[in-house]
């Protein structure tokens, strides 16, 4: 056991499939000697050798579809895009290829790949390093899509990633690599240390894909958040005084419908919360499921908190950003209904 | 304003259209031992030459001549052959199965048929085929099932492919035969990546793919010789220059002012320039890429040269976009005819074993039909409606499963 952050967890977590499982290797932009633009596969080729930790080539689609016919030789590649902004380039190889290969070759080739790729805001990167694109691989059969929050989850979910036969897109919310946000620009940032999460064992262990987490219990509301909202949604249950359930879906694909539904018959409110722009995001999945399942039950409409339908801005950011306010706000509507 | 004349844009367009004579004086045919065959493991800056020949076999007179020369057993020449013919056979009696309305689309390889073949006879069971829909050839020369290709095409209760496939974009792993798709062009770094991996294991396994020329165009394909050429993949990568994408010619592609094969000189890879319908030239250049690969010696680009016969699919008339007979015109022949000839020259065939050859085949083929026809045509028969919602995932989630409680299968 060792306390790390996320980083940390999400080394850890290559470092230990490296040495268990000589299938495994990973490749991707400047991760190899330098260890990566944010240190994630930092000392790796050192030590587990050139071959198990190397550079690509700027080429996302390439390094992909390299994965993919890897995977279909029997290896389980993890490779990284280095912004969850430049993966675009391989949505062609992640949808007609990795989603549908076991399908459509009715089961003789399969796709065991994980996709890395820190996503997210909050950091100041303008358009090109913020963008939260889950929504649009949650909608592909096929693929499984998974957002831990913190570095225990980080560290057993990307393991179960990595052993897991089907393509996993591994969105890493860059900005709690080092520390929980919790949306408020105007404090300063906390450390994982003194987070309980980030007491992680040192070696194999896995976090199941489609099992969510209640991370507060509460009656009044449910507030379903996954990546770094997990962290704002906390902060404005505390501030509101409001006692919500929040649960943490750690996977979007597959889903833990049944955690959801299992909440919201009880609290009868529900503020669904993500980083993404609101509409055609995941949240209108979710706002759906919930509404489809559990109309009897609510007794208010449910809210959407996301990001306004603009380009990712920079010198917006903290108005774009989603924060406590605009999460109590929307509890608060829920109560009233 | 200056003096210059003001800008133009060019747009390629083919020298014939329908109702011109057909023109191929744009394809040089150079004498079938013109071509110098170097080492196999001669480093690449001394075989910048290569790409813009043509290597061949097979003189006019149907002998194997030059350095090229694979000097091939009569017998495995002869079931190459059948290879052909049964492809050919094959094409015929679905395409017609198409017209009859016994399924929903079919390509022929018409013309190509030395490309599968004769790499399939190069390469071993171990190894990886990535595919166009244009080599079924390969799986012909390697005694797949023909019935399991008629039910795939018919999608009926016993198609290997669970009804989940547009005809013809087989599978067949056991064959070496990867999962084929209707995207062109996004398996070319799959065969990359699959020989990377051969390599990070020790293996002793290659691969081959194969991309049209129209593909050449995509970013799949400069980013699969990157990706062969950086890591120095155990890989064959085959352009099949059949002329004709649907209906652009090959200069839209971007063959007007280089070959294909020389696109390899940016990546510094070995480009091999090939008569495509010389069975003898396309085993032989296979066989040196192969060798090459083999001996950690990398990747190979090998531009086949060769004429798409028939439409694209069952869904084009090329009689829209070029002149009608230009097949007849194609300067380097046909591949059945070709090696047909090799062998009766040398006296190993004849027109009466070449005739009860057709005949052989055609009535395989015939049979194979009319198994698939028992089991169900289109629309007849299916597979399983539980089949739709297998294979998504290794495990389905909660989604399939309601949904296949829905449709109560």
């Amino acid at each position: 056991m060792a306390t790390m952050n996320m980083v940390r967890a999400i080394n850890s977590a290559l470092d230990v499939m490296l040495a268990r499982d000589p299938d495994v290797l990973i490749f991707g932009e400047d991760v190899g000697y330098f260890g990566g633009v944010f240190r994630a596969t930092d000392g790796l080729a050192e030590k587990h050798g050139l071959t198990r930790c190397f550079d690509a080539p700027i080429s996302e689609g390439g390094i992909v579809a390299t994965a993919i016919g890897m995977g279909a030789y029997g290896l389980r590649p993890v490779v990284e895009i280095q912004f969850a902004d430049y993966i675009l380039p391989a949505y062609d190889q992640l949808v007609s290829e990795a989603a549908r290969l076991r399908y459509r070759s009715g089961g003789e080739f399969w796709s065991p790949i994980t996709v890395r790729s820190p996503y997210g805001g909050g950091i100041f990167g303008g358009q090109t390093h913020s963008s939260s694109p889950e929504a649009i691989f949650a909608h592909v059969s096929g693929l499984k899509t998974v957002i831990p929050s913190n570095p225990f989850d980080a560290k057993g979910l990307l393991i179960a990633a990595i052993e897991d036969d089907d393509p996993v897109i591994f969105l890493e919310p860059k900005r709690i690599y080092n520390g929980p946000f919790d949306g408020r620009f105007d404090r300063p940032v906390g450390t994982w240390a003194q987070h309980p999460a980030s007491e992680v064992p040192d070696g194999h262990y896995t976090v199941p894909l489609g099992k969510a987490a209640t991370v507060r219990a509460g009656a009044a509301v449910t507030v379903l958040a996954y990546g770094t909202m997990v962290h704002v949604a906390l902060s404005a249950v505390e501030e509101s005084g409001i006692d919500a359930e929040v649960i943490d879906l750690r996977s979007i694909v597959p889903l833990d419908l049944d955690a959801i539904l299992h909440s919201v018959r009880r609290t009868r409110r529900c503020v669904v919360v993500h980083e993404a722009s609101r509409f055609a995001g995941f949240g209108g999945e979710l706002s759906s499921l919930v509404q489809e399942r559990c109309f009897y039950h609510l007794e208010a409409p449910i809210e959407r908190v996301a990001g306004w339908d603009t380009p990712y801005p920079h010198a917006f950011e903290r108005d774009y950003f989603v924060g406590p306010a605009r999460i109590i706000a929307a509890m608060q509507r829920t109560l009233k209904g | 304003m200056s003096n210059r004349p003001r800008l133009t844009l060019h747009v390629p367009v083919p020298k014939v259209r329908p109702g011109d004579r057909p023109d191929f004086s744009h394809v040089a045919v150079p004498a079938a031992d013109a071509m110098r065959r170097p080492d196999v493991l001669d480093a690449e800056p001394g075989l910048r030459d290569m790409p813009y020949g043509l290597i061949r076999v097979l003189d006019e007179g149907g002998r194997a001549v030059g350095a090229w020369n694979p000097r091939l057993d009569p017998a495995l020449l002869r079931r190459g052959l059948r290879a052909m013919v049964l492809t050919r056979a094959f094409d015929t009696r679905m395409f017609q199965a198409h017209r009859q309305g016994k399924t929903s689309f079919f390509m022929t390889s018409t013309g190509e048929e030395a490309l599968g073949a004769a790499t399939s006879m190069v390469l071993g069971r171990e190894d990886m085929c990535f595919p166009t829909y244009r080599i079924v050839s390969y799986l012909m020369a390697r005694d797949y099932p023909l019935l399991d290709m008629v039910n795939q095409i018919y999608s009926n209760a016993a198609d290997p492919l669970k009804g989940r496939q547009l005809p013809i974009l087989y599978s067949a792993r056991e064959y070496g035969f990867y999962s084929l798709s209707g995207n062109v062009g996004s398996r070319f770094g799959h065969a990359v990546g699959w020989a990377m991996a051969s390599a990070y294991k020790g293996d002793d396994r290659i691969a081959i793919s194969f991309i049209g020329e129209g593909t050449t165009a995509e970013g799949d394909f400069h980013e699969a010789l990157t990706f062969a050429s950086v890591y120095r993949a155990p890989v064959i990568l085959c352009i099949t220059n059949n002329q004709w994408a649907i209906s652009s010619f090959q200069g839209i592609a971007g063959g007007e002012e280089t070959t294909f094969a020389a696109r390899a000189i940016g990546y510094g890879l070995p480009g091999l320039r090939v008569d495509g319908n010389d069975f003898l030239a396309v085993h032989a250049a296979t066989q040196w890429a192969a060798e090459r690969a083999r001996s950690n010696g990398g990747a190979t680009l090998i531009e086949f040269v060769t004429y798409r016969a028939a439409g694209h699919s069952t869904s084009d008339d090329p009689g829209r976009y070029r002149p009608a007979d230009e097949a007849a015109h194609w300067p380097l022949g046909d591949p059945v005819l070709r090696l047909k000839a090799h062998l009766v020259a040398c006296g190993e065939w004849s027109e009466q074993q070449h005739e009860a050859l057709e005949s052989e085949c055609r009535e395989a083929v015939r049979a194979a039909a009319k198994q698939g026809e028992a089991v169900g045509t289109l629309g007849q028969s299916k597979p399983d409606t539980r089949e739709m919602f297998e294979d998504v995932y290794k495990q389905p989630d909660w989604r399939i499963v309601e949904q296949r409680r829905e449709l109560g299968c």
